[in-house]
C-alpha cells in the first residue's frame, strides 16, 4: 500500500498547522507500514479548508480539510481504503468554490511542487516563453497589448503601453523590476503566487526582459513574507540551474537574470518609484513623476516596473492565450482577476474570477457571509487606501471604472469584511493614523494632512463640534487627494470619506447643516 | 527558538559589510545582514558602510531610520508580532492586542523589563484569510484565538 499526499507549504496554511499535519502522516504512515510520499505544494487558496490535505487516487486527487493532528489517523484510514470522513471534500478540482473560478494566473497554484521546474513544465510552463522566443520583441508587445492586461498592482495601467515605452526607450542597460511589496491588508495573492507557483512569476519578468531587451530583473518582497523569499529564491536556483535564467536563456541569444531584494517594513515602499529608491539603497521616498520609470526608471535606466500578477498573466497570455484572455471580463478591465476574500469571511480565500462578477456575489454566494455570523455592514475594497461600501453598493461588479463611479477602487483586488460590530469612525481614524505613520514625508498633504485628520476626527468621536469639525476633515480629504504627490496620501481620503458618506452615524449626531450638501 | 547573536564585533562587521558591498544599491541589503547577525545595527557600524559605499553617513544613517525593519537596540529575546492591520480588526484583532498588552504589562511597541519579550505591531502577514495572525520569531501562526494568543505569550515568556 502507498499513499501519495500533498500538504501545502504555503504560509497561509502553515500558520494554521500544515506543517504538524504533514509530520502526523509521516507518523501514521511509519505506524501502519504505509509508502508514503508527501508533497509539498503551495495552496488553492482555499483557506477556509486549510489545512487541505489531497491525495492521488484513480479519480484525480481527492481533498480532505480543515484538517487537524488528530485528524490524521482516521482521515489517513479513509485515504486507504477510499472510504468516508467527516473532512473528506471529493475531488479537488470538483469542490464548487473551485469548480465557478476561472483559474488562468492561477491555474497551477495549490497542484504543482512549487520547487520543480520539471513540475511546472509539465504543467505547460515556459510554454509562452519559448512562443515569445520565437514571436520576438514585436509579437510580444502585441500579444500583450491584445490582452487587455492592465497593471494588477492597483493603478490599472495598461501592461503593453508600458512595455512598449520601455522597447523603445534606448539604452545600454534596461530592468526589469517585479513589486512584490504587497502591504494592503487583504491581500495576499502575490504571497500566494510567489510560494506557490514562483517559475510563473519568473516566466513572466523573463519574456518582459525579452520583450524589451533587459538582462537584469530585480523582485521586491516585503519582509513580512519571508516564505516568498525561501520560495522565489528558490526557484531562481532552480530556473539557472535548468538554463532558464542567466546566459543565453533557453538556447536563445537572449541574457536574463534575477535577484530577489528584501523590503524594510515600510508601506509606502509599494508605490512604484519609491520602491525604486529603496532598491537603490535609500529612502523609500517617493519620486515626482516625469520622468516616468519607463523612461528613467532603476538606476536612472528605462525600467518595466509591473505588479507580481501582471507578470504572472503574462505566460497564459504568450502561451497562445492573448484573445482567450481579452474574452474574459467587462468593459475595459479584461481577463481574469485574483480576488481576495478576507476578514470576518465564512470561506475567505483566493477567488479568481473574471472581471464582472458583484460585490454583493462575492461576499454573500461566494464567501458564505461573516464568519462571526453577523450581518455584514461594512466591506473594504482594495487595501487601506480603499473605500468602505455598505450593503446598498452589493450591486457594483468588480471593474476598475465602476468602482471609480462609485467613489472607490479594486486596487489589488483585496476586499476585508466587517460585521455589525465596526465602529466607521475608528477606522477612519485608523485610516488617517496609518497614512501618518507610513507616509514618506516628501509632500505636505499627505505628511501633515494624516496628523491633522487623526487629530480631527479624535475631536468628532468625543463630540466636539462634530458638525465643523466633520467639515475640517472634509477639506483635509479634498487637499490630500488633489494635492498628494503619490497614492498614499492621495488615496487616504476613499476610506475616510467613504465611512463619513455611508456611515455617518458613527460619527456623532448627524449634523443638520450638512446633511443638504450629501 | 532564537538563534545566538554576537556582541558587536567591528571585525565580523567589516567582514559582513564587504561580503555585500559589491551588489547595486547595497545599503539595505547590508543593514539587513548586520541586523541579523547582532540582533539590532549597532551605531558604529553606519560609517562603515557609508565607506564600503561611497556614500556619506548621512545617506546610510537616513535609509537606516527610515524602515521600521532596523532596530537602534536589541530587541528582546523573543519578538512576538501581532497584525494590527484592517483583516486582522476585523476579525477581533484589536481585543487580543489589548489582551497581549495586559499579559504582558507593556504597550506594542515595548519590550518587558526582564527584556524577554518585545511586542510589536506588525502591518499585514497576508495571512488575511485565516486573521486574527501572529508572528513568533519568524513562525507565523493564524486563527488567532484567546487560547492561542495565551499559549503564544506564556512561550516568549519562557
Amino acid at each position: 500500500m502507498s499513499l501519495r499526499v500533498f500538504i501545502p507549504r504555503d504560509a497561509g496554511a502553515v500558520a494554521v498547522g500544515a506543517d504538524e499535519v504533514a509530520i502526523a502522516f509521516e507518523a501514521t504512515a511509519a505506524k501502519r507500514g504505509i509508502a508514503l510520499e508527501i508533497v509539498r505544494t503551495g495552496s488553492r487558496g482555499l483557506y477556509w479548508l486549510e489545512p487541505m490535505v489531497e491525495v492521488a487516487t484513480a479519480k484525480g486527487r481527492v481533498a480532505f480539510g480543515p484538517m487537524t493532528t488528530a485528524d490524521v489517523a482516521a482521515v489517513a484510514d479513509a485515504m486507504i481504503a477510499d472510504g468516508p470522513h467527516l473532512l473528506r471534500r471529493g475531488v479537488a478540482e470538483d469542490i464548487p468554490w473551485l469548480k465557478r473560478q476561472t483559474r488562468l494566473t492561477f491555474a497551477r497554484c495549490g497542484v504543482i511542487d512549487p520547487s520543480s521546474v520539471d513540475d511546472y513544465r509539465a504543467h505547460g510552463g515556459y510554454k509562452g516563453f519559448e512562443r515569445a522566443l520565437t514571436l520576438g520583441a514585436d509579437g510580444i508587445l502585441a500579444d500583450v497589448t491584445t490582452s487587455g492586461l492592465r497593471g494588477r498592482g492597483g493603478a490599472g495601467f495598461p501592461t503593453g503601453i508600458k512595455w512598449k515605452t520601455v522597447a523603445q526607450t534606448s539604452a545600454e542597460r534596461k530592468y526589469i523590476v517585479c513589486n512584490a511589496d504587497e502591504g494592503d491588508s487583504g491581500t495576499f495573492a502575490d504571497r500566494m503566487i510567489m510560494e506557490g507557483d514562483p517559475f510563473v512569476v519568473i516566466e513572466g519578468m523573463t519574456i518582459a526582459g525579452v520583450a524589451v531587451g533587459a538582462t537584469k530583473g530585480y523582485i521586491y518582497i516585503r519582509s513580512e513574507y519571508p516564505h516568498a523569499v525561501v520560495a522565489m529564491n528558490e526557484a531562481i536556483k532552480a530556473a539557472r540551474k535548468a538554463g532558464y535564467l542567466g546566459s543565453r536563456i533557453g538556447d536563445s541569444a537572449h541574457d536574463f537574470d534575477l535577484e530577489v531584494r528584501v523590503g524594510a517594513g515600510a508601506y509606502v515602499c509599494g508605490e512604484e518609484t519609491s520602491l525604486l529608491e529603496s532598491l537603490e539603497g535609500r529612502r523609500g521616498i517617493v519620486r515626482a513623476k516625469p520622468p516616468l520609470p519607463a523612461h528613467k526608471g532603476l538606476f536612472g535606466k528605462p525600467t518595466v516596473i509591473n505588479n507580481v500578477l501582471s507578470f504572472a498573466a503574462i505566460p497564459f497570455i504568450l502561451a497562445g492565450g492573448a484573445k482567450a484572455y481579452a474574452e474574459f471580463g467587462m468593459g475595459r478591465s479584461r481577463g481574469t482577476m485574483p480576488i481576495q476574500l478576507a476578514g470576518n469571511i465564512s470561506r475567505g480565500g483566493l477567488f479568481e474570477t473574471a472581471f464582472g462578477i458583484t460585490l454583493g456575489e462575492l461576499i454573500d454566494d461566494v464567501g458564505g457571509g461573516t464568519l462571526s455570523g453577523r450581518p455584514v455592514r461594512a466591506v473594504q475594497v482594495g487595501g487601506p487606501l480603499g473605500a468602505y461600501f455598505p450593503r446598498a453598493l452589493f450591486d457594483t461588479p468588480f471593474d476598475y471604472e465602476a468602482f471609480a463611479s462609485r467613489d472607490g477602487l479594486i486596487g489589488h483586488g483585496g476586499i476585508v469584511v466587517f460585521d455589525d460590530t465596526v465602529d466607521m469612525a475608528k477606522q477612519a481614524r485608523f485610516a488617517m493614523e496609518f497614512c501618518a505613520v507610513e507616509s514618506c514625508g516628501k509632500c505636505t498633504p499627505c505628511r501633515i494632512g494624516s496628523t491633522r485628520g487623526v487629530e480631527t476626527i479624535d475631536k468628532i468621536r468625543s463630540g466636539e463640534r462634530v458638525a465643523e469639525n466633520i467639515a475640517v476633515v472634509e477639506d483635509l480629504c479634498n487637499t490630500m487627494k488633489f494635492g498628494s504627490l503619490c497614492a498614499l496620501g492621495g488615496f487616504t481620503p476613499y476610506p475616510v470619506m467613504s465611512a463619513l458618506k455611508h456611515f455617518r452615524e458613527d460619527f456623532g449626531p448627524a449634523p443638520t447643516r450638512l446633511q443638504g450638501a450629501e | 527558538m532564537k538563534s545566538a547573536s554576537e556582541a558587536w564585533d567591528a571585525a565580523r562587521g567589516a567582514e559582513i559589510i564587504a561580503e555585500h558591498a559589491g551588489l547595486e544599491g547595497a545599503t539595505l541589503v547590508i543593514l539587513h545582514a548586520l541586523q541579523e547577525a547582532f540582533r539590532y545595527v549597532p551605531q558604529p557600524a553606519i560609517p562603515m558602510v557609508a565607506d564600503a559605499l561611497n556614500l556619506s553617513r548621512a545617506e546610510v544613517h537616513g535609509a537606516f531610520t527610515f524602515y521600521h525593519d532596523f532596530r537602534h537596540a536589541p530587541a528582546g529575546r523573543h519578538v512576538l508580532k501581532l497584525c494590527r492591520a484592517e483583516a486582522c480588526q476585523a476579525a477581533g484583532g484589536d481585543a487580543l492586542a489589548a489582551r497581549a498588552e495586559a499579559k504582558l504589562g507593556i504597550a506594542l511597541g515595548h519590550t518587558t523589563a526582564d527584556e524577554h519579550v518585545t511586542l510589536e505591531p506588525i502591518y499585514c502577514l497576508g495571512l488575511c484569510a485565516t486573521a486574527p495572525s501572529a508572528m513568533l520569531d519568524g513562525r507565523i501562526v493564524g486563527r488567532l484565538d484567546e487560547a492561542r494568543l495565551d499559549a503564544l505569550v506564556a512561550e516568549a515568556q519562557r
